[in-house]
């Protein structure tokens, strides 16, 4: 018998299947058609890059500290130099940032102790970030305790305003949203029909006569000599409108559960709450994060319509800066700056969300 | 769980908080008791504070005169019109830019998902990065965009831009022909519905021939040429009697032909991007759900491949891509209200705006808004039901 014990050695692949040429046949100039929108993208691509980035970084001004210093045909980048410490904290005093820079600071630290997968402790990270952390950040920011100045909510502005109007929001929506979908899944009636209703309101109108609702009609539900903050009346329609939406969401969820785990908990013996809580909501909860970072994303991205109420979260200080007459002139540059943060953030999250959702399909999808 | 009768004897009744039927009462009823204080604790108040500030509830004050001017009315309408007029009017114009944008975003959107899917990486790649740039920017960062860093730069009436001698852009607005129709125009749109009906019974009839007798005919481009080149037959057979409305400059600003608002460009163009991007993914998701196998089996019957994407794809992935495509429809609808953020006429700018102000009836206006919305998507999602259960897989 014939034994061969040497491995044939390994051939080379075909010409004309590896290297770059190969792969600009593969997949730019395969048939006519493609080459020739190959070529148009290239042509598109070239007027789209080439005076963008002559414009924002070739020709740009980036330091000085006035508008005289903007003297070549590029972005004024010096504008935002100038106005950034308003950008991120609004009309904050500067003496007191320190206290807000404590709070971004445990901000990201928490997010990042959050998304990084191997530190520990999550569920009491999340605890913290829930309970206690609202606690201090209210404490460090408006002040009045221990001896901190306090400042006023209409002096809060800029990124910081953004982001507090985001996280209240979402945070207030999660319970309330939790028990919107539990309750459209109950079997009472009355419960059912008032879930559906209330979720079906907020979702069929738009936030913003939802903003206006809360700063025109809320004065008037309320007993005269109660005046509520309107940092405060913007923050109870965004977390109502947003709790509808996640209510939908965590609805999704629990319906993606099979029925099977529910009954067999009750075959067991556990109650309603011990059921949701022990059994239902941990598997739901895995596949609803992708959803809730989604819909947190639209309720960052949402935030900006507070402006049309009068608050000065980020777009609105940019909005306010590009009106000072010794800046005019400079909306593009104020607008491409606000627009990159937004963007930054909303992308980073829609990427965290698919990452997610790559790694938590675990197969009980059908 | 409830029933344990090896422990309690024959008879025994649990205590009426183990009973989940009544229990399940007990809690509804609270509820509603709850519900109802809290609706009576506000309309209480809303009274005191209606009556302490002189505010006369009711919807009479539609019939008042409003006494301001609006910057685009459909239908006629003066600062003498009434309040009930303005909010016609703000319908209108709402309903003007979402259909528009409706149109315009299903347009880009649908191009942009089936480009994403382009074999050609640098198309795909291209689409990508449209889809992920304007999808996480702000709406109404976008807006403010296109209205104030685009459309308020533009030159003065004098210094237009001008699109050969017919179209004119400047800072006041888009400027476009008005077509002027004479006598015997009427007999072109008429031209148009019967072609429309005779494709519409061409595609009957080839249907019908093709089951019985397995043989078809082009139907799609016979009926467009039908469609398009009948009215324009009859177009030119009568002479085509429509003369056009230059824009002309007199003084410091444009007379004659259509004039849109720059308003009314800054919104349709920010919203029809926007929900474009959101389109596309649906698109592109919706295409990427119909399994390979689909695909290869119909190839495998040997259809040809146009006959695969009509038959086979498309109509499995439209079941996937139209609920959430009827959705970004009502979102964009929804979002038109920001209009009111650069001042555009819409619904909520003129009606929730202007009316609110000038009349302090802030219950009954935001009511009758929020009401036009509600309904608009009561509308919409009615639809979906039906869509979705004619749709519907059906599963044994």
């Amino acid at each position: 018998m014939i034994h061969n014990k040497e491995t044939i050695p390994q051939r080379p692949a075909p010409k004309g299947t590896i290297g770059p040429v190969a792969w600009l046949r593969g997949n730019l100039f395969n048939g006519p058609i493609n080459s020739v929108f190959t070529l148009l993208g290239l042509y598109v691509l070239y007027l789209l890059v080439v005076p963008t980035v002559q414009w924002a970084f070739i020709d740009a001004n980036w330091v000085g500290d006035s508008r005289e210093d903007c003297t070549r045909a590029g972005a004024c980048w010096v504008f935002v130099n100038a106005r950034f410490s308003q950008f991120m904290y609004g009309l904050y005093p500067s003496e007191e940032y320190w206290r807000a820079n404590i709070v971004f600071a445990m901000f990201a630290a928490i997010i990042a102790w959050m998304v990084i997968p191997r530190l520990p402790f999550k569920r009491w990270m999340a605890l913290f970030a829930l309970l206690i952390f609202p606690v201090i950040a209210y404490v460090l920011l408006h002040g009045g305790y221990f001896d901190l100045p306090r400042v006023s909510t209409h002096r809060w502005g800029g990124l910081m305003l953004t982001l507090l109007l985001a996280s209240v929001g979402m945070i207030g929506a999660l319970p309330i949203g939790i028990v919107l979908a539990l309750g459209r899944r109950s079997n009472m009636p009355i419960v059912k029909t008032f879930c559906v209703i209330f979720i079906e309101f907020w979702r069929g109108v738009p936030l913003i006569t939802i903003l206006f609702m809360a700063s025109v009609m809320l004065p008037l539900f309320l007993p005269s000599e109660i005046s509520v903050d309107r940092l405060v009346r913007a923050l109870i329609g965004l977390t109502l409108f947003q709790s509808a939406y996640m209510a939908e969401v965590i609805r999704g969820g629990l319906q993606a559960i099979p029925k099977g785990q529910d009954e067999a908990a009750a075959a067991l013996g556990m109650t309603y709450w011990k059921r949701m809580g022990l059994i239902v909501m941990p598997q739901a909860l895995k596949m609803m994060i992708p959803g809730i970072v989604n819909t947190f994303i639209s309720l960052f991205k949402d935030t900006t319509l507070v402006m049309i109420i009068g608050l000065f979260d980020l777009l609105g200080i940019v909005q306010a800066a590009l009106s000072d007459s010794r800046w005019l002139g400079f909306s593009i540059e104020g607008y491409v700056f606000a627009a990159f943060v937004f963007w930054i953030f909303c992308f980073s999250m829609s990427r965290y969300s698919q990452y997610l959702e790559r790694k938590l399909n675990t197969g009980h999808k059908h | 769980m409830s029933v344990r009768p090896n422990i309690r004897p024959a008879g025994h009744k649990p205590p009426f908080w183990r009973d989940r039927a009544k229990r399940a009462l007990i809690f509804q009823i609270i509820l509603v008791a709850v519900v109802a204080a809290f609706l009576i604790y506000i309309i209480g108040n809303t009274q005191a504070n209606l009556n302490a500030r002189g505010i006369t509830t009711g919807f009479s004050f539609l019939g008042n005169t409003a006494g301001f001017g609006i910057g685009q009315t459909l239908i006629e309408y003066s600062s003498q019109s009434t309040y009930g007029r303005t909010f016609v009017i703000g319908l209108l114009n709402t309903l003007l830019v979402g259909g528009l944008g409706v149109i315009a975003a299903s347009i880009i959107g649908f191009i942009v998902g089936i480009a994403r899917l382009s074999p050609n990486w640098l198309i795909a790649k291209l689409a990508n990065a449209y889809i992920e740039t304007f999808r996480n920017i702000p709406l109404l960062l976008q807006i403010f965009f296109w209205y104030f860093a685009v459309l308020r730069t533009l030159p003065s009436a004098r210094e237009s831009m001008a699109f050969g001698e017919a179209i004119f852009l400047n800072v006041r607005g888009l400027y476009l022909p008005q077509p002027l129709f004479e006598s015997g125009f009427g007999l072109i749109p008429a031209t148009f519905v019967v072609a429309i009906i005779a494709s519409i019974a061409l595609v009957i009839w080839n249907k019908r021939r093709h089951e019985a007798t397995g043989k078809r005919i082009p139907v799609f481009w016979i009926s467009l040429v039908i469609i398009f080149g009948l009215p324009l037959l009859v177009l030119v057979a009568t002479g085509v009697p429509v003369t056009w409305e230059m824009p002309v400059l007199r003084g410091f600003n444009f007379g004659g032909g259509i004039t849109i608002i720059p308003e009314f460009l800054a919104l349709w163009l920010a919203l029809s991007i926007y929900t474009a991007s959101f389109i596309a993914e649906i698109v592109r998701s919706g295409i990427q759900a119909i399994p390979h196998g689909q695909t290869e089996a119909a190839q495998a019957l040997s259809l040809p491949r146009k006959l695969v994407l009509r038959l086979v794809v498309i109509p499995q992935a439209l079941r996937v891509i139209i609920p959430p495509l009827t959705s970004q429809y009502l979102n964009l609808i929804k979002n038109s209200s920001l209009a009111t953020a650069i001042g555009y006429p819409d619904l909520v700018s003129v009606f929730a705006g202007t009316t609110l102000n000038q009349t302090g009836q802030a219950i009954e206006v935001i009511a009758m808004t929020m009401a036009v919305y509600l309904i608009i998507s009561l509308l919409v999602s009615m639809f979906m039901n039906w869509f979705n259960a004619r749709v519907a897989l059906v599963e044994r």
